[in-house]
């Protein structure tokens, strides 16, 4: 195959049938210099930037959303085309007709899209009402016809948290970029070709199951063209420059958020690729570095204007309103060349063109051999504006190769290959609890899981709990699949993902992503019992409620074997305990140890533990100690997290870390070199993830105010480290002052 | 106990940036025999308090963070003042000299200049030079011990070639006496070996740790030094 939109592309195999990394791995030109070519925004860009800042401040009066469709059901085709000021925009396409206006998606469940109506004073339509409840059946109706009764005691009293069984899963990343570099009529025509193939003598369910699904792809294309046709695009060509690159990826991208609202609605690795483009027509002289900047400013525009409808107990749960359109950037390849373009720097540059923001989710995958210029310009940024995380891609790359991408926060999936069965996370903390009651709440006094023999003696005996404890993992992890299963079996059938899935290969690999929370929170439990001495405190029942630790004993956080072994242990059984059970699909079993922000929520609804942790406090997010419980600086956490091992936690290790301007160094440039240090050890110890907050002034006003969010906010000045929690509100106020004058 | 194998730490913080260069792991000693009023770390004085720990487990904790300390950073010995446990001192440098591990000294420099510390000195890359005042008067009343000890041990540290990075601590009205600084700025030109000179704005983030330990906090009525008195110190330091 060949089209005049790849002159000047060198041809590979990627020609004639999908593989869009041999494209790159052929096209693409490394950049090993600094950030010195970047340009600013043009008037262009920040006159339209100001409006988007304007609708912000509308949606925040409102009461954080602006505007709901509440009589469309959004499809990829349902909207008439949508602007911001239609003249100014470079890279055009909205979810709905209007700016920020939120649509409703109710093939994921109908009830939550009332609820949220509800809650921001709408009412949902009685036609989509009428519909939705009495005609089509939705994923959560089918989900709530097959879960079992155990299944349902776990989930309501938080054993099992956040599973997606109301909503949609999310953490499905198309190839976005094959709608620019295919056009969609190569990909439609590709899908025919394996429709046609797709005809076994064994005709079976699975088979059925597939051919009715790449029709849906099939149908999602044609729908992904009308759509783009709407704006005035021809999208069954491939895009001819940089600037259709941007724009034909985006519809990839903006087809799939009209369809889905999913958990996590990531856009995979972009940058690299599109910087072919862009460099093609830098090149030729049809394009200027000033115009390469507005085009990238537009597109992240595009993506933080990204809304979804959701009701106010998700947002407590993950702080905000988030969507994570993560984008991967950098990380080498596997033939020793790095992946980092000119066009990495121009998507972080935009967190100075646009000023700072959490979305779109910028995630570097760092490698020790990234070129020095990248590394100091990314830590730069983060220090500028705590914007950026990191995820290891010295790691990653073994497992992934080297066009993967991350969904949500931690989970790296090869682009286009494979995809992954969110299943949200258990309750670890809760778990331990159920082990020493004999399988009821610590809390209600309920009978959750089966009744079995509860400790009842005075001290807590560390085999003896390990023993109870490991029968109730394995009775955890059972129930545990037996949810995913039903809630993916599911969400096929109701609300397939067709066009994600259209822009993904036909077979692909399927992974049934389980996590935990709380892994500090059992790891310190367990040292406990075995280093110090609990004793055991019942109520007039005889339920265990509380705990008193005598003595002292090592805690999770501080590099010491003697802890993070437990925590290290329990990595290993729980995911084992999990492999044992058939999936759904055959999907390989993974976990994650990320909790995002919603280590709050589920220690709010958590006991007292027998590590001394008060009920209703906090867990640690994701892999991070209990705050603190860390006294040893920094490196002894990384220390400490880096053990944990990815190949028994192959959905990602989330650390979430917490430092002020001065205690990265005296200079500017000191502060980039330790950030780039840190970052180099961290990695070369195989950590995998981190998320990297300099505190500026606005942050540590939230910390004084909610000290549970920050874990390890540490106040250093020469030779002297503190809390920052643990000072007085005054010197609190004293070193938020100091803040300041630093950063003027 | 062996003096060469045991000490005394009082914490350590292995993601030191503002203690020496680059990323460092800092070893903070217990016991100090000066009184300076204005100590943040009013916790590390008494030697009789804290725990034993032996030289190799002090090392093997400090091996594991290599990867962090040795692109430009290394080992700091703070406290407390780590020269008045100079026997471990010097078994410990021994063994990170042979991991190619910077080591780097945070002292006052008020001891008398005996043959181990010279030993440790020459295994020492960087001895960072808490001057306490540069007037021998003002410097007793401040710290309990008059001044000629510290200079005495900066002059040995120039004539000896081992680097000295300077530091003041700027206390309003007590130690940036324009006088005084002009005298610390002749006393810091005599010496060959000083690549830094660092000012250190007095804070009172460690005056709680006076009140628990039972001790009346001094300094109360001084104020902290803010961004103007560090430049205005700077200016007559010329630095």
């Amino acid at each position: 195959m060949d089209f005049k939109q790849w002159n000047d592309f060198k041809k590979g195999t990627w020609t004639e049938s999908v593989d869009v990394r041999q494209f790159i791995q052929m096209n693409y030109t490394p950049y090993t210099g600094d950030d010195s070519f970047l340009s600013d925004a043009t008037e262009k860009t920040k006159k339209l930037w100001n409006i988007v800042l304007e609708l912000y401040k509308k949606e925040k009066e409102n009461g954080g959303v602006l505007d709901i469709d509440t009589k469309t059901v959004s499809t990829i085709t349902s909207h008439n085309p949508g602007y911001i000021q239609k003249d100014l925009e470079e890279i055009v396409g909205l979810q709905t007709d209007s700016p920020l206006k939120r649509a409703i998606m109710p093939f994921g469940g109908i009830r939550i899209v009332e609820k949220s109506c509800e809650a921001y004073g709408k009412k949902v339509d009685p036609e989509v009402d009428e519909i939705f409840h009495k005609i089509r059946k939705t994923h959560n109706d089918g989900v709530f016809d097959a879960y079992t009764a155990d299944v349902r005691a776990a989930r309501s009293s938080h054993l099992l948290t956040g599973l997606p069984d109301g909503y949609g899963r999310g953490r499905i990343i198309g190839d976005y970029r094959r709608v620019a570099l295919y056009g969609v009529d190569f990909l439609i025509e590709k899908k025919k070709e394996n429709l046609k193939y797709l005809d076994p003598d064994c005709f079976d369910e699975s088979t059925i199951r597939q051919r009715e699904e790449l029709s849906e792809q099939i149908q999602a294309l044609e729908e992904l063209k009308q759509m783009a046709s709407s704006y005035g695009f021809d999208i069954s060509v491939p895009a001819s420059n940089a600037k259709e690159a941007i724009q034909w990826t985006y519809f990839g991208y903006l087809g799939a958020i009209k369809e889905q609202n999913g958990a996590a609605m990531s856009i995979g690795r972009t940058s690299t690729f599109l910087d072919i483009y862009i460099q093609r027509d830098l090149d030729n002289g049809s394009l200027t570095e000033v115009e390469a900047q507005e085009l990238m400013d537009h597109f992240v525009m595009k993506l933080r204007l990204v809304r979804f409808l959701r009701t106010p107990e998700y947002d407590e749960l993950f702080s905000g309103d988030p969507v994570w359109v993560t984008e991967s950037i950098g990380g080498m390849g596997i033939d020793g060349r790095t992946l980092v373009t000119k066009n990495s720097f121009r998507i972080l540059h935009t967190l100075t063109t646009l000023g700072p923001a959490p979305e779109p989710n910028l995630t570097v995958l760092w490698s020790t051999r990234l070129p020095e210029g990248f590394k100091r310009y990314t830590c730069e940024m983060s220090i500028k504006t705590s914007s950026i995380q990191y995820e290891n891609d010295d790691l990653m790359r073994r497992y992934w190769g080297d066009d993967y991408g991350i969904a949500c926060c931690v989970s790296a999936m090869e682009i286009g290959k494979q995809m992954q069965f969110f299943g949200a996370r258990c309750n670890l903390a809760k778990t331990l609890l159920y082990a020493i009651n004999g399988g009821k709440d610590e809390i209600s006094g309920k009978q959750v899981a089966p009744k079995f023999e509860p400790i009842t003696s005075e001290y807590l005996d560390y085999n003896e709990v390990m023993e109870k404890f490991e029968n109730m993992m394995d009775y955890v992890t059972r129930i545990y699949i037996k949810a995913l299963n039903t809630i993916h079996y599911m969400h096929d059938k109701y609300s397939y993902e067709k066009l994600e899935m259209a822009l993904h290969d036909t077979n692909i690999l399927r992974t049934m992503a389980c996590g935990i929370a709380g892994l500090s929170v059992v790891a310190d439990s367990l040292s406990a019992i075995k280093y110090a001495k609990v004793k055991v405190i019942r109520n007039e029942n005889g339920l265990a409620v509380d705990y008193k630790v005598e003595g002292d004993y090592p805690k999770f956080g501080n590099d010491d074997d003697r802890v993070d072994n437990i925590a290290v242990d329990l990595v290993r059984i729980f995911i084992k305990k999990l492999s044992k059970h058939q999936t759904y699909r055959n999907a390989k079993t993974t976990m994650s140890i990320l909790t995002i922000t919603s280590n709050v929520v589920y220690g709010k609804n958590t006991g007292n533990t027998p590590d001394g942790r008060r009920a209703g406090s906090p867990f640690g997010p994701g892999a991070n100690p209990l705050h603190g419980r860390d006294t040893h600086g920094a490196l002894a956490v990384l220390n400490s997290i880096s053990k944990l091992p990815y190949q028994y936690s192959e959905d990602g290790i989330s650390y979430t870390f917490s430092i002020t301007p001065k205690a990265l160094g005296k200079t500017e440039e000191d502060k980039i070199t330790n950030l780039v240090t840190m970052l180099d050890g961290f990695f070369s110890k195989e950590g995998h993830h981190i998320n990297v907050n300099v505190f500026d002034r606005q942050l540590l006003i939230d910390a004084m105010e909610h000290p549970e969010k920050y874990p390890q906010l540490t106040i250093r000045v020469s030779g002297y480290a503190v809390n920052f929690t643990k000072l007085t509100h005054e010197q609190q106020l004293d070193v938020i002052n100091r803040t300041i004058q630093e950063s003027i | 106990m062996d003096k060469k194998n045991y000490a005394k730490i009082h914490s350590i913080e292995t993601f030191g940036t503002v203690d020496g260069p680059g990323v460092r792991f800092v070893a903070f000693f217990q016991g100090c025999h000066l009184e300076c009023k204005y100590c943040h770390n009013r916790d590390t004085w008494d030697i009789n308090k804290g725990n034993y720990t032996s030289v190799d487990e002090l090392f093997s904790n400090i091996l594991k963070y290599k990867p962090y300390i040795t692109p430009n950073g290394g080992f700091t010995a703070s406290g407390g003042e780590p020269l008045l446990q100079s026997y471990f001192l010097i078994s410990l440098f021994k063994k990170l000299k042979r991991e190619d591990i910077h080591t780097a000294i945070d002292t006052s420099g008020m001891l008398e200049i005996t043959d181990t510390i010279k030993e440790l000195l020459a295994l020492t890359d960087l001895v960072l030079l808490d001057i306490k005042h540069i007037n021998p008067d003002k410097c007793k009343d401040l710290v309990g011990f008059s001044n000629e000890k510290e200079l005495a041990f900066a002059k040995y540290l120039s004539d000896n070639n081992i680097p000295i990075w300077i530091r003041q601590v700027i206390i309003p009205g007590i130690t940036d006496n324009k006088e005084d600084l002009i005298e610390l700025k002749k006393f810091i030109n005599s010496l060959k070996t000083v690549q830094k000179v660092e000012l250190l704005p007095y804070h009172n983030l460690g005056e709680y740790k006076w009140k628990e330990l039972g001790f009346e906090y001094k300094l109360k009525d001084i104020r902290t030094a803010n961004d103007y008195d560090i430049k205005r110190a700077k200016e007559i330091l010329n630095i």
